[in-house]
Formats: structure tokens, C-alpha cells, sequence
């Protein structure tokens, strides 16, 4: 039996969902062209006005905004609302650049709680269970927005925040967990201590693990379900969205449900900005339509994936997203074909190498040449140049088996390949070098 | 009877391999023996050393991809023929080799060929009955 949290609104026909997010969007595009001087002036450079967008057939026509823009905006340029309305801030981690800042009126902060909620009862959550919230707390929208989500299910909350693993599992035990929330890679890692500790799954009531906030893949996905005794699912949100929650997995655990009353999907090409069809792999762009405080237009996520619409078992009909297959900033463009790093990482994972591997892309006689240097491990190595061909030509295979190009694969020596700040350096472009 | 040998990846960059046996000597390793088979982009070095266990663990803590293999050492006679016969000889038993190479000794008529066959007991089983000489580890590394 599926559980729903609003079945109206996620199993809503695609023409009333299609009346609903027309009258939104009309209403959001007036809002923040009054109210914020900053999109009013990337409208009216595309000669844009409010008085253009009728419905969702004319998005196209509306701006793209960037996390540069959001950077440029820091922190108050994209708020749209008197902060004495507003009543929480959210923020990036902040790796790369300038922090973003995300603000949130009341009804921004239930609208994020209530789309967290849909993600809990989805995977089977009701006021009976017990939730373990081990994302971080704080400024990361992980901790607050799960948090948020279980109070309004009415499960008993355990906000833990992440770390202290064999606190976690104490509590786990002791409660009687039944959901667990956090990152994958603390999942995982939750489940091997649950092993060091000399306890097995059944030690535990988990049933269901709502992971998000970093790429994960389904090899991932069976170890935590295994080492947990659990069904996992994914979630997908970005700060700038306001958190976790803008789409969820279902029962059929095959892509993530877009909480489309609230957020409209596009896929574009991430060079020329064209809105792609339905089914095409391109980049992710959200449009909110019911946020007050901090609404984003067209916003460019940088992650690729595809959009289905295609029935799904669970009876939400609802738009579904993929797994984000990469990042648009790493696609390289190789005789033709789109390629990205984290699709080849994906193979030597799955071939049992360890993640470090150069990729070299250089054009010669007008043809795009792909070479990979893979470190291998001591284990991988042979004592013969038969051996390590032959390792090199599995790998050839795998990959072209992914990427539809041939590459050619070089295993080196472990360390070999240069770091910088203790990251490989995943891509050398020598094209850009003769252009 | 076996010898362990050592095999060690060199990426064909220039001074990869005089690094390695300079690391070698710094430690006061000798090397008995040494081949190199190499391709556009890499080379396999195999050592023959007087220790191969430390020869090892001081490779490794530099870094380098190293792996032990078990090889024979066979003696033949340094004259026309002598390195044929034993091909022969396991040519006869069906075992194949996956590489070899020679090197000289101090007296004057045996030279030895360091064999490296997918089964080493069928090998050494087959060159015993043809009354080939097996060099025992220890005579290879204090040669
Ligand atoms: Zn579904």
C-alpha cells in the first residue's frame, strides 16, 4: 500500500498540475520583478516584462540565473521580501568561492518542511516511526529540513546530526530507529561500524535510509541496503532551492519525484541554453513558483540528468528525475558525444580500481583523441606486459561500453599522477591549448 | 628451489630507471640478474637480488609498483646448443614460457637462464629427468 502525504497534489492530473503551476508562475515572476531590483534588471535586458509570462509554455522566454549570479547578489541582492519577514538562513558549505546565502519566510520554511514530509511517507513513514536525522545541523539544509519533514509526519525525531558513529548506533538500538537520514557515504559508513561493533542488521529496526546532498551510485545503494537491513532512497535539493526535499525516490526506487507545485524542471544544453525535450540528458534548471523570500527564476543546478514522465508504480504523477549523471562545468564534448569524468569514474570503481585517473583529451589530424591514465594497485599489477594489456583492454571495453567513444587506457604507477591540494587532476583539455 | 624475483613497473619516462637502481645500491642491494621488457609506454623490470625481501620493502616505501614472482634458475652450458636443449625439453612436457633471460657466471663454461613458466613444478619435474641443473635460491642470491 502506498502512502501519500498530499495524494491530491502528487497524484494531481498533469492538466490541473499544469493550471496550478501556470497561475504560480505568473504570480512568482510579478513578485521578484518588483521586488527584486536584481532580476528586474536581468529582464529588462532580455526585454522581458511579467506581462510575457502567461503560462509555463512561455519559461523559455525568462532569464537563466547562475550561481555567479547568486554569488554577485551575496547577500542580500536576490531577497525578495523585508527581512523583517523573514525568519531563517540557510547556507552553502561555501568549497568553491562565496558562500550562498538562502532566506526563508515562515511559509517558505513549511513549504520545504512539508516537501520533506512527502519524501518520509514516501518511503513509508508515518507518526509510528522513530526518525534519525544524521545529516549535520546548522547552516546545511540537510539536518533542519529532514528535521522538519519528521515533525510534520508526527515520527518520533532523534536530531543527532552527523558524527559520534557508535553514539548513533546506541541510540539506535536503544529508540528503535526506524528511519535513518543522512549522506550516503555516512550511511555507508554507519554500516560498516554496525559490522565492527559485532552487531548484524537484525540488531536493529531500521527499515528505510533517505540519503542525499552528494552523488551516490546503485553498487552504493545495494551495500548500504545489505549492511543495514534497510531500502534506500535518495532525495535531491540544493541550498539555493531551500534544502532536501524538491524531489524524491518512491517505492519503485527508480528516479526522484519532482515536487512540481512548487518547482518547475526544465532540461537545457548547457551550451547553448536550449530547453531540451523530454528524455534528453542536459542540465537541470529549477524555476520555484510559491517561494516568498528567496525565489529563484530559471536557476541553472550545473547537474545533468534526465527528465521522464513516464507512469510510475508508486501513483504519483508527478515528473521524475534521474540521478544526477555529472556536472555540466565537466562535460567535455568529444567527437560529439558528451563525456563526463564521473561516468569513467563509475567504471574503474566498478572494475575495482581505485578513483584517481587523468583524462587527457587532444585533437589530432581533426580527430579527438581520449587517452586515460589509470593508477593501478599493487594487486593489479603483473609481472607481464601480457598481463597488464590485458587489463588495459577491459578497461578500453567497460569504458567504451559507457561512453560509445573508444578511449585508449594507460595503467601507471599509483601516485604517479599529479595532485593539486591533494585532488587529481581529472581533465587536461590540450584542444583548448591550439585554439 | 624456487627464486623470487622481482618485477618492478617503470612508466617510460626518462631517469625512472636509474632511479630504481640507485635505490638499490644506496641500500646495498646487489643485482644478480636484471631484464627489461617494455612497450610504447611502460617497461617491466625484472631483478634477480642478493635479498629480494628487502629489495622489496625498500621499493615499496619509495613508492614503486612491485610485485614477487617464483622463477627458475637453470645452469647450461655456454657452448652452441646448450639453451635449445632445455627448450626443447619443456617444449616436449607442453609447458610454455612466459619469458626468460641469461646471464653469465663467474666460472667460465655455465651460463644460467632465469625461466618463468605458467607451472613451475611441471617445469622443474621435467628438467630434473633431463638432468638439467637447478640452482637452489641461495646459490642465485650469494652468487
Ligand atoms: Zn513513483
Amino acid at each position: 500500500m502506498e502512502n501519500y502525504w498530499n495524494k491530491e497534489i502528487e497524484c494531481m492530473s498533469r492538466e490541473d498540475m499544469k493550471k496550478l503551476q501556470d497561475e504560480r508562475l505568473v504570480a512568482q515572476v510579478k513578485h521578484v520583478y518588483e521586488n527584486v531590483p536584481y532580476y528586474k534588471k536581468l529582464m529588462d535586458e532580455k526585454g522581458v516584462t511579467p506581462d510575457d509570462i502567461k503560462s509555463t509554455a512561455d519559461l523559455h522566454k525568462l532569464p537563466f540565473l547562475t550561481k555567479a549570479d547568486l554569488r554577485d547578489a551575496y547577500p542580500y541582492g536576490l531577497l525578495a521580501m523585508p527581512l523583517s519577514e523573514c525568519v531563517r538562513i540557510q547556507s552553502t558549505s561555501g568549497t568553491t568561492g562565496k558562500r550562498v546565502v538562502a532566506f526563508y519566510t515562515q511559509h517558505d520554511v513549511d513549504l520545504w518542511e512539508d516537501c520533506c514530509a512527502r519524501a518520509i511517507t514516501a518511503v513509508g513513514g508515518t507518526k509510528d516511526d522513530v526518525c534519525q536525522v544524521a545529516y549535520g545541523y546548522g547552516l546545511f539544509t540537510g539536518g533542519p529540513g529532514l528535521n522538519g519533514g519528521s515533525h510534520k509526519v508526527g515520527c518520533l525525531t532523534l536530531p543527532m546530526s552527523s558524527g559520534n558513529t557508535e553514539r548513533q548506533i546506541q541510540f539506535m538500538r536503544d529508540l528503535g530507529s526506524t528511519i535513518l537520514c543522512c549522506t550516503p557515504s555516512y550511511a555507508a559508513y554507519i554500516g560498516e561500524t554496525v559490522k565492527e561493533m559485532g552487531l548484524t542488521p537484525d540488531d536493529l529496526k531500521l527499515k528505510a535510509g533517505i540519503f542525499g546532498a552528494e552523488p551516490w551510485t546503485e553498487e552504493m545503494r545495494r551495500e548500504i541496503e545489505k549492511s543495514l537491513g534497510i531500502k534506500a532512497y535518495d532525495i535531491y535539493g540544493l541550498t539555493e532551492t531551500s534544502g532536501p526535499g524538491v524531489a524524491f525516490e518512491c517505492s519503485a526506487q527508480k528516479g526522484m519525484h519532482i515536487n512540481e507545485d512548487h518547482f518547475i524542471a526544465e532540461i537545457i544544453d548547457p551550451d547553448t541554453g536550449e530547453v531540451l525535450p523530454e528524455g534528453s540528458k542536459g542540465e537541470l534548471v529549477f524555476t520555484s513558483i510559491t517561494k516568498e523570500a528567496f525565489p529563484l527564476l530559471r536557476y541553472r543546478t550545473r547537474d545533468i540528468c534526465v527528465l521522464s514522465r513516464e507512469k510510475c508504480s508508486c501513483g504519483r504523477t508527478l515528473i521524475k528525475m534521474s540521478k544526477p549523471m555529472g556536472r555540466s562545468d565537466d562535460m567535455l564534448i568529444i567527437r560529439g558525444v558528451n563525456v563526463f569524468p564521473s561516468q569513467i569514474e563509475t567504471v574503474l570503481i566498478e572494475q575495482g580500481y581505485a578513483p584517481n585517473y587523468q583524462i587527457e583529451v587532444d585533437r589530432v589530424n581533426n580527430t579527438d583523441t581520449l587517452d586515460i591514465n589509470v593508477e593501478m594497485s599493487e594487486e593489479q599489477f603483473s609481472d607481464t606486459i601480457k598481463g597488464i594489456q590485458e587489463k588495459e583492454r577491459e578497461l578500453v571495453e567497460a569504458i567504451k561500453t559507457i561512453l560509445g567513444i573508444n578511449p585508449k587506457v594507460h595503467l601507471v604507477s599509483p601516485k604517479s599522477i599529479a595532485r593539486s591540494e591533494g585532488k587529481a587532476v581529472r581533465v587536461i583539455d590540450k584542444r583548448k591549448l591550439h585554439d | 628451489m624456487l627464486i623470487k624475483q622481482i618485477s618492478i613497473f617503470v612508466e617510460n619516462k626518462p631517469g625512472r630507471l636509474s632511479a630504481v637502481t640507485k635505490l638499490l645500491s644506496d641500500n646495498d642491494i646487489d643485482i644478480r640478474a636484471l631484464s627489461v621488457a617494455d612497450t610504447k609506454d611502460f617497461g617491466i623490470l625484472r631483478l634477480i637480488v642478493n635479498n629480494p625481501d628487502k629489495a622489496c620493502e625498500v621499493l615499496k616505501k619509495a613508492d614503486c609498483t612491485v610485485s614477487l614472482t617464483n622463477v627458475i634458475a637453470i645452469g647450461i652450458n655456454d657452448k652452441p646448443g646448450g639453451l635449445s636443449a632445455a627448450m626443447d625439453c619443456l617444449y616436449a612436457a607442453n609447458i610454455s614460457v612466459e619469458y626468460m633471460y641469461a646471464f653469465i657466471s663467474k666460472s667460465e663454461d655455465q651460463a644460467y637462464v632465469i625461466l618463468r613458466v605458467e607451472n613451475n613444478d611441471k617445469a622443474v619435474e621435467a628438467l630434473k629427468e633431463n638432468n638439467f641443473t637447478i640452482l637452489k635460491a641461495e646459490e642465485v642470491y650469494d652468487m
